[in-house]
């Protein structure tokens, strides 16, 4: 059987992006943290996955986004720089912008206000739950960090129990544990 | 109980199910080289319509559709009608095969019916439509390619 040759596919993926035609495009980049699969949509960065499940994750994105989702690298690059260079060490704030059209207005906010806790810090849920002015909804500010499409730039990983446990973390405790720990922010 | 509509899947689970037979028959019909310009064209075309489709159905008849679309017309941009292309690519289609080499001589619409008919075994209705015109006329088509190419055959 015919197949066609990397370079074809490889030219197609980059002109499908370049004459912007897609909805998203995505890529995988490695971490110390394992796999991750990076998305952008025209407005930004719009997924980072742990541990990806390629067919259900582009199920998701194209009910999402639109059915128009290719892998393509050229569009995922900045962000998988950005990445690279945070877990380096060599960066603490990302310049990219993010794309949360698909969310619920209160999980918006949420993590529109997530965004501000710098790097190395830690905040509570019910903080959070308080600048988002529904104090008394730290449950729901949980769950909101829980479904976040956009870890480690949208940095839910800084957000910790009023005690200072960890709590939760969609991508495993262990994983909040150790961007906590690369940031220098791990409690004791 | 109401079928439910074929959902259109993710654009790229549909190119990863389809490019390389889209290759494979594209190459066929016009050599391996002049089948990477027309890969392109053909998946940028299905990706621009891609968004407006109202469902899932049909899709590899549909991109044949355009592949044939895309190849006829550079056929008939580039080749003088019976002139052979390069070197045609084989497939594991045996019974096609052994008249495959022929049917580089056959003016487009024909080598078309006769590769998708054949090949690909798509029917005469998509056959018809891939071709812009009926599946009467594809059937024509079809089989006065099989006349020529038993003819050159035996010639």
């Amino acid at each position: 059987m015919t197949t066609v040759p990397d370079h074809v596919d490889r030219r197609f993926r980059d002109q499908a992006a370049a004459a912007g035609m897609l909805d998203v495009a995505y890529d995988f980049a490695d971490s110390p943290i394992g796999t991750l699969l990076v998305a952008t949509s025209e407005r930004g960065v719009c997924r980072i996955s742990f541990d990806p499940e390629p067919e259900r994750e582009l199920t998701t994105l194209a009910k999402d986004f639109g059915v128009r989702v290719l892998r393509s690298p050229g569009p995922v690059e900045g962000v998988r720089r950005e990445l690279h260079e945070y877990f380096e060490g060599s960066r603490r704030e990302f310049d990219l912008r993010v794309d949360l059209t698909p969310l619920a207005d209160f999980q918006r906010a949420v993590l529109e206000e997530l965004v501000r806790v710098p790097y190395g810090h830690v905040d509570t849920y019910g903080a959070l739950a308080q600048r988002v002015g529904k104090p008394r909804a730290a449950r729901a500010v949980g769950g909101a960090l829980n479904r976040n499409p956009i870890p480690i730039v949208v940095p839910c990983h800084r957000i910790v129990g009023a005690s200072g446990s960890l709590v939760g973390y969609a991508g495993g405790l262990e994983r909040k544990q150790a961007l906590l720990g690369l940031e220098g922010a791990l409690l004791t | 109980m109401m079928e439910a509509v074929a959902a259109i899947p993710p654009f790229e689970r549909f190119y990863a199910e389809r490019k390389d037979e889209v290759f494979g028959y594209l190459a066929r019909l016009l050599g391996r080289q002049a089948a990477e310009d027309a890969f392109q064209e053909t998946f940028l075309r299905a990706l621009r319509a891609y968004g407006k489709l109202e469902h899932g159905r049909h899709l590899r008849a549909w991109v044949f559709t355009i592949a044939t679309r895309v190849a006829v017309d550079e056929r008939r941009r580039t080749t003088p009608v019976g002139e052979p292309t390069d070197v045609p690519v084989h497939d594991e289609r045996p019974a096609f095969a052994e008249l495959e080499h022929l049917a580089d001589r056959l003016p487009p619409t024909e080598r078309a019916a006769v590769v998708l008919r054949y090949g690909y075994d798509l029917s005469y209705d998509d056959i018809g439509a891939a071709l812009g015109s009926s599946a009467e006329a594809a059937r024509a088509a079809a089989s006065s390619g099989v006349r020529r190419l038993r003819g050159k055959e035996t010639s």
